[in-house]
């Protein structure tokens, strides 16, 4: 079905089940339980969970496959952002125009840097790509300012123009008078859900690009994209030019990126330049990496993770704390939240740094692979009394 | 009829002449050796006839069209592959996987943007990759990561991919160097069968001379970046000149 | 033609920085072939040690006695700094006075200590993992790095003078025989220069004349070989690293006074210094001096209003152009040698 084998099938029919129950599952706990903080099953966080998702599929297919380490990646996402609002200002607050200029624009300007980017490989290329994306940065908060509103950041307003817009046309990002932030609420008993059509329009989106990118990994395209990332020199000499491979791995991530951007500006009509510094190309990397690179499921996940846990770490401030550790007797509470202190709240970014090196040292696979070796831990035990010998079959 | 035409080529590295009016012919459907002591320019040579060097004077012509200024993928499409000295094989990839790609860059040539069909579903390239596995004695190890080979596997592997191409001349980079005496026997036999089962001329660099003499039509011997003498291996073996040339090369070893 | 000479001068300081940090990248790079994400984050740290010591010194207790009566009639109580107390009146005057410059003292065992720390407890472990895995692992440790540090001192720059006899300028105009005024350069600008070029010059000089520079010159240019000899390289690389966070951590506490060290800006430094390092040429230390001051005075020059009005923010991306097109047309760089991190 759908031109996938069962095995990747059954992937993306369980990424689907779960965004479509995403609002149900995410929120687990009553909402006026001490747990329900850790509900997640809101349109704001849900929405960025599969944005982020989205572009973190995106530069898997060139970080994952090709083995190219971009740092600039948050510039496209930027570029497409930008280029939502403007769609939204000048043409309509229907999103569709929006979200498809936001991925064109964003090819073009990936062309643009991947073609130069990439005559080099390596570090070098590392560096280039961030020498990029610094660029567009400082540049979006300079002399780009009457298109990108500098610091205060591209906003849409009610003098905007707006051609296609009637005069009854709603004024928030819509699809078709749907608007983004419409959303419709289940109580049941002491839980409640929230069912936004912002939400559901990004979740089928990312499973879109989640689609898309199953078919790129199973590919003679995809197959030769990791063939640039085990041998070049094989493949030169194989009578493949890996130039063209890896630009195009490199403008489909990009347009990903810019897919994402666009859906963050019609999800909250705004864009400004701090969406495209490095620490954003470096956020991308993270979850890409903490997922599992050159996995399909990974990069998902990693997006996933980490978005939950910057919006759970970001809100425990040590009042959560002392509630948690009351228990304890006082000196001891006392010193515990003192040592949790630094990480939570306003430290979420010491923990990320943190969780990155620890990924990079302990789980270069990621979360995947950390999965597999978990797996493969249990079913070892399992066979054992079968296969005396410890060895099994031998891999698919 | 010859197949691959050295005219004249000259090449300098700084002050060293690393090839000197290099003047060389390959004929069709032979199997040449190249021979000479180290620093002879044998592999400046090879680097020449697939792109990687381009050389100050002189013309390269393969099947009547020049090499000369084409990079290493544009001269493989012509017919030309190159086997090299420790195997070059995708070694993050499954043994199938290695032996489609040459498969697909025969039939799609440098660029094709198919990613939308499954690899599984291009019939074509899945069975040709099939039967060159299995030609080659590879098709119990399909589903094996293509590292963990033996190296005998892997120089295997090399040149089926190689030949999955059907190059009207195979270029071999000292292939049986590093190898034990069994692998080098096993090598042998295999490129003879190659020969024998194939409409191809086979270039050969190498410095063992045994294999060289199992192997070769002619023998072309090179010193100092020029070609001293070619002829067949029965009159090479007793070439005072060829003597000479191995004989310098073991006193400055000594 | 007095404009374009201030704008030089302008570009010496950053320059000067800029090159330091270069440098000790270079180092790194060219001893361990390690690409560290996380030398900007020394820089940061060092201007930080400059921040300490100021702050050590101004440490303070209320007088026992009180020196008199405030306006309500209560009795007022000075604030008297321990190191009066401990190193008399005048002397600790001049200590706080000049916290900046006895940073330096006091940071060269911090950074070198930091510097081993990282080594042999991260970096070590990545001799053999592939370039982009360094990167990431610094690139972790530099986030982790830069929010400890805004975790004890705050988000905000936090303002730490030169000493009192520094704090003028200098009219530079007038010894060339420009106007009075026309040319004037703070006189901690130039010392920063004068302090970087010691330092470059004290580095080049020990890795030239000394036994020790020797094996590490000789490892960057073959490591393998040097390996062979017998020779344990591996040490002298660990001290390398210290010596080459000491030269960054250096280069911050100086810098201190000339921009205020706030917890981004080893991040902010770190990008165009790797930009240097390419420009320069990958494992070149020449190369990552003279890069370091050309694009630190290209930088200055192009924020000229004459040169602003016809390329608008060209200032803002020189450094980057600039970086495109060496790669693109030197790919290795002004002084890059043969096959440094070449596929």
């Amino acid at each position: 079905m759908l031109g996938l084998n069962k095995k990747d099938l059954g992937v993306l029919l369980l990424v689907a089940l779960l965004a479509l129950a995403a609002p149900i599952l995410l929120n687990p706990f009553p909402a006026d339980s001490g747990m329900a903080q850790f509900n997640a099953g809101y349109p704001d966080l849900m929405q960025r969970f599969v944005i982020f998702g989205i572009f973190a599929i995106g530069y898997n297919i060139l970080f994952g496959l090709t083995g190219y380490l971009s740092f600039g990646h948050a510039a496209f996402l930027g570029v497409g952002s930008y280029s939502a609002v403007w769609m939204m200002k000048l043409l309509s607050m229907n999103v569709i125009p929006a979200i498809v200029l936001s991925v064109i624009v964003a090819g073009l300007f990936s062309v643009v840097i991947g073609y130069v980017s990439l005559r080099r490989s390596g570090i070098y290329f590392s560096i280039l790509t961030l020498a990029f994306a610094q660029m567009s940065f400082n540049l979006a908060y300079s002399v780009l300012t009457p298109i990108t509103n500098g610091e205060t950041g591209l906003q849409i307003s009610l003098s905007d123009p707006r051609v296609l817009d009637g005069a009854n046309a709603p004024s928030y990002p819509n699809l078709f008078g749907a608007q983004m932030n419409s959303a419709a609420t289940l109580e049941l008993g002491s839980w409640s859900f929230t069912f936004s059509v912002g939400y559901y329009l990004c979740a089928f989106l990312m499973l879109v690009a989640f689609y898309i990118s199953i078919r790129i990994f199973r590919s003679p395209f995809g197959l030769m994209l990791r063939a640039v990332k085990s041998n070049q020199q094989r493949m030169n000499y194989t009578g493949l030019n890996t130039k063209p491979y890896t630009l195009a791995a490199f403008v489909i991530s990009g347009m990903y990126a810019g897919l994402a951007g666009g859906l963050l500006a019609s999800m909250d009509p705004l864009a400004g330049a701090e969406r495209m510094q490095w620490t954003a190309s470096g956020e991308v990397v993270l979850m890409t990496i903490l997922g599992g690179a050159g996995t399909l499921l990974g990069p998902v996940l990693g997006a996933g993770f980490i978005k939950y846990f910057e919006n759970i770490f970001s809100k425990i401030n040590d009042n959560v704390l002392h509630g948690w550790f009351s228990f304890m007797p006082d000196g001891l509470e006392d010193f515990i939240v003192t040592i949790i202190h630094p990480f939570v709240g306003k430290g979420w970014h010491l923990t990320l740094g943190l969780l990155f090196m620890l990924v990079v040292i302990f789980l270069p696979g990621g979360l995947v692979e950390g999965g597999q070796r978990i797996g493969r831990m249990f079913r070892r035990k399992k066979s054992d009394p079968n296969t005396p010998d410890g060895e099994t079959t031998p891999a698919e | 009829m010859n197949i691959l035409e050295i005219k004249n080529v000259n090449k300098r590295f700084g002050g060293l002449q690393a090839l000197g009016n290099v003047n060389l012919n390959v004929a069709e459907n032979t199997v040449h050796a190249i021979i000479g002591p180290n620093g002879a320019g044998k592999s400046t040579l090879l680097n020449v006839l697939v792109g990687k060097l381009i050389p100050d004077t002189g013309s390269v012509m393969f099947d009547g069209q020049s090499v000369l200024g084409r990079k290493p993928y544009e001269i493989n499409q012509m017919g030309i592959s190159r086997v090299f000295q420790t195997p070059e094989i995708f070694d993050d990839l499954s043994v199938q996987e290695n032996m489609l790609i040459p498969c697909f860059a025969k039939r799609d040539g440098a660029f094709a943007m198919n990613g939308y069909n499954s690899v599984g579903s291009q019939q074509d390239v899945m069975d040709k990759a099939e039967e060159m596995l299995v030609e080659m004695k590879l098709a119990d190890k399909r589903h094996m990561h293509a590292a963990s080979m033996s190296r005998g596997d892997k120089r295997r592997l090399e040149i089926a991919m190689c030949l999955a191409q059907d190059p009207r001349l195979l270029l071999l980079d000292e292939p049986t160097a590093g190898m034990a005496r069994a692998d080098t026997n096993n090598t042998i036999d295999l490129l003879k069968q190659i020969k024998e089962e194939r409409d191809i001329t086979i270039a050969i660099i190498e410095h063992d001379m045994h294999v060289v003499f199992s192997l070769a039509e002619r023998i072309t011997v090179l010193a100092q970046g020029t070609p001293l003498v070619e002829d067949t291996p029965d009159n090479i073996k007793g070439h005072p000149k060829v003597r000479e040339a191995y004989l310098g090369e073991s006193q400055v070893a000594a | 033609m007095d404009a374009i000479l201030l704008q030089l001068l302008n570009g010496l300081d950053k320059g000067s920085a800029y090159a330091l940090i270069a440098l000790g990248l270079t180092l790194i790079f060219g001893t361990l072939g390690v690409v560290n994400f996380a030398h900007g984050a020394i820089f940061m740290i060092g201007a930080f040690c400059a921040v300490t010591l100021s702050k050590i010194f101004s440490l303070s207790h209320l007088a026992s006695e009180p020196s008199g009566t405030d306006f309500l009639g209560k009795p007022k109580y000075e604030d008297i700094l321990y190191i009066k107390e401990w190193f008399g009146e005048s002397a600790g005057a001049w200590m706080l006075d000049w916290s900046v410059p006895l940073s330096i003292l006091f940071a060269i065992p911090v950074m070198i200590a930091i510097g081993f720390i990282m080594e042999r407890g991260l970096i070590k472990h990545f001799y053999k993992r592939p370039h982009a895995d360094q990167i990431l692992v610094t690139f972790g440790l530099a986030i982790v790095l830069q929010e400890v540090i805004k975790y004890f001192y705050g988000a905000n720059p936090i303002p730490t003078a030169a000493p009192e006899a520094f704090r003028g300028s200098f009219d530079f105009g007038v010894l060339l025989g420009f106007d009075p005024n026309a040319i004037i350069y703070p006189y901690w600008r130039l010392i920063y220069f004068a302090f970087s070029a010691l330092i470059i010059g004290g580095v080049f000089a020990f890795l030239q004349f000394t036994t020790f520079g020797m094996v590490v010159r000789a490892g960057m240019a073959d490591r393998e070989t040097v390996g062979l000899l017998g020779i344990n390289i591996d040490k002298r690389f660990t001290i390398m690293f210290g010596i080459a966070a000491a030269v960054a951590g250096l280069a911050g506490v100086m810098y201190a006074p000339i921009n205020s060290p706030n917890y981004h800006m080893g991040m902010d430094f770190l990008v165009l210094s790797f930009v240097v390092v390419v420009v320069g040429g990958m494992g070149s230390l020449p190369g990552a001096v003279l890069a370091g001051f050309l694009l630190g005075i290209l930088e200055s020059f192009a924020s000229m209003n004459e040169v602003k009005n016809i390329l608008p923010g060209i200032d803002q991306i020189i450094i980057y152009v600039v970086a495109i097109i060496i790669l693109l047309t030197r790919p290795r760089g002004l002084m890059g040698r043969k096959g440094v991190m070449e596929e």
